[in-house]
């Protein structure tokens, strides 16, 4: 098992639900965040000078994932997050000793 | 002179220090007032009435043009909160709404009558204290009414200068001083027969609705707040080089900016002080165009530097257009109108930028927009003035600039009207701020700066349920 924490653009965050859903993994955990890559943010402007923006805002989907599923998980998320512009996010995969489902007591691969 | 004001401003200080409540202060100069009681003139107006009865529509149209200005209170109110952070929207609320208390108590009690009362040598009134005794009358009251909106603007235009560091009370005492004393003296000199109004050159030193009495004082004391009072925390970089502290909310800096407009449409035409003057329709136009001119230069100017249309910088032109074309409104016609604020743009971007690199930080550009520009509409009136108006008056002798045929006359009294109000509101202005500063201490706290002024000063932020977020720039 895998968790897969994938930090996307907000606008591009219905894309990557849909999509998931469409492979099967239609629930996730998701969380507002804010942060910024090596292109450091966005330049702006107030009353004729320039300012930066340093931290955007993002949206970060975790979701545990059958080590089966991970590369077509990852493929899917790519494909519906990308612009190709800078500022498009990141996927981590990360292993995951256990999973519990607390309704049932079900460990492993079925709780996920 | 001085020295009387050193010891009123003194004396300023001792009352706050001892906690002696402002109003007792008042009461206590109101029964004074009841001494100098002389038989009223006409306070039901049925008299002024029977002699003329087309008061009522001059009448009507000065209270109407005076409601009109008392809303631009709102609209500076919005383009100070919107230029500011929400940490500090609270504390402009306050200023913006107590300065309009403080001037019209200030102004009722003393500050009219300093302004429109029996002249003394050419530089103070003297009659009228509390609109008591034969100041008791309808023309008065209508006088007062319309000047008192004229007062507070001056008085509101400082607060943008100062925001987000000065302490609440400081800015209380400052309103009255300014509401009480600054503006009425100077008033005084231009509108209500002193000696500026009676220079030997020209029609004497001219100013139609208020490009220096009003704008050129309020933006003057200003930047003497703005000096004494230091940049804020963030504004300046280690290089010291001066960075952009974006406002949070230019919807209601844009919003402010339409309603100053709008006011400005009683300001102008209003202080013709009379719906017979027909020259009233010719000023509304002036006034319309030096606006739509200034912000069109403002956002050209910044569009050549930065290559992006700034609004911040496209609102400060339209209020740059509306300063600088209020002195000469009644006295050009629509083209120079357009040339005034073409050129009350350029200054007011250009002036803003510089001002900010010598590292006089002005949040929302008060300076450049009333100051500056303050002076080119009074400049402007000596160049452009083209013989077809007189003195608030149809009849002859009409206003001539040089622009004209007028020789240099009038702009010479332009000139030296502009000089003698840059020291007297900046001179006064900065010995005001320095002596609180002295008894007091004006600058909040550093902590409380950088958590905002609303909480600690008046324990209610502006937008509760709402977290803040903080960009400082490059």
């Amino acid at each position: 098992m895998k968790k897969i924490e994938a930090v996307v653009r907000l606008e591009k965050f219905e894309e990557v639900k849909e999509a998931l859903k469409n492979i099967g993994y239609p629930g996730m955990t998701v969380t507002r965040i804010e942060g910024h890559g090596k292109q450091k943010g966005l330049v702006q402007q107030f009353r004729g000078r320039e300012y930066k923006l340093e931290l955007l805002p993002k949206i970060k989907i975790e979701v545990a994932v059958k080590d089966e599923d991970v590369s077509l998980f990852v493929e899917t998320v790519v494909e519906a997050a990308r612009t190709g512009e800078v500022g498009d996010g990141k996927i981590f995969v990360i292993p995951v000793e256990e999973v519990v489902r607390i309704r049932t007591g079900e460990a492993g691969e079925v709780a996920v | 002179m001085k020295n009387l004001k050193d010891e009123k401003l003194l004396r300023g200080g001792l009352i706050m220090r001892k906690r002696v409540l402002i109003l007792v202060v008042l009461i206590a100069l109101l029964f004074l007032g009841i001494s100098g009681v002389v038989f009223a003139q006409d306070p039901s107006g049925a008299k002024t009435i029977k002699e003329n009865p087309g008061a009522a529509v001059d009448y009507v149209w000065v209270l109407v043009s005076a409601f009109l200005v008392f809303f631009m209170q709102a609209g500076f109110a919005m383009v100070e909160a919107g230029f500011c952070r929400a940490k500090n929207a609270t504390n402009l609320m306050m200023k913006n709404l107590m300065d309009f208390a403080m001037g019209s108590l200030a102004y009722m009690a003393v500050g009219f009558a300093f302004m429109f009362g029996k002249d003394v040598a050419g530089f103070i009134g003297s009659t009228g204290w509390f609109l008591r005794g034969s100041d008791y009358d309808v023309g008065r009251y209508l006088l007062y009414m319309f000047q008192v909106v004229f007062a507070a603007t001056a008085a509101t235009i400082v607060s943008g200068a100062v925001a987000e560091r000065l302490k609440f009370k400081a800015y209380l005492i400052y309103s009255l001083v300014i509401s009480a004393l600054i503006y009425p003296i100077y008033g005084h000199w231009v509108w209500g027969g002193g000696w500026l109004s009676n220079l030997p050159f020209g029609l004497g030193h001219l100013d139609f609705a208020g490009s220096g009495v009003v704008h050129l004082v309020g933006g003057m004391v200003g930047l003497a707040g703005a000096i004494v009072l230091g940049p804020r925390f963030g504004k300046y970089g280690k290089d010291g080089k001066p960075r952009a502290i974006p406002g949070h909310s230019i919807t209601l800096a844009a919003l402010g900016v339409f309603i100053l407009w709008f006011g400005w449409f009683g300001f102008n035409p209003g202080s013709t002080l009379s719906a017979h003057e027909l020259r009233i329709s010719v000023i509304a136009v002036n006034t319309n165009l030096a606006a739509a001119a200034g912000a069109l230069a403002a956002l050209a100017t910044i569009y050549l530097k930065t290559k992006k249309y700034d609004i911040g910088m496209t609102i400060n032109g339209a209020l740059a257009g509306l300063v600088a074309i209020t002195a000469p409104c009644a006295w050009v016609e629509a083209w120079a109108a357009v040339v005034i604020g073409l050129i009350a743009g350029v200054i007011v971007v250009v002036g803003a930028l510089t001002l900010e690199n010598l590292g006089v930080d002005d949040p929302v550009g008060a300076v450049s927009v009333h100051g500056f520009n303050g002076i080119w509409g009074l400049l402007s009136l000596g160049l452009f003035a083209d013989g077809t108006y007189g003195n608030y008056t149809t009849e002859a002798p009409h206003v001539v600039g040089l622009f004209y045929g007028g020789g240099f006359g009038q702009l010479i009294a332009q000139v030296i009207g502009a000089l003698v109000c840059v020291v007297w509101a900046f001179g006064l202005g900065f010995i005001l701020f320095k002596a609180m500063d002295k008894l007091m201490g004006i600058r909040v706290p550093p902590e409380e700066e950088l958590s905002g002024l609303d909480v600690k000063e008046h324990g209610t932020a502006a937008y509760s349920n709402f977290p803040y977020v903080e960009e400082i720039g490059a």
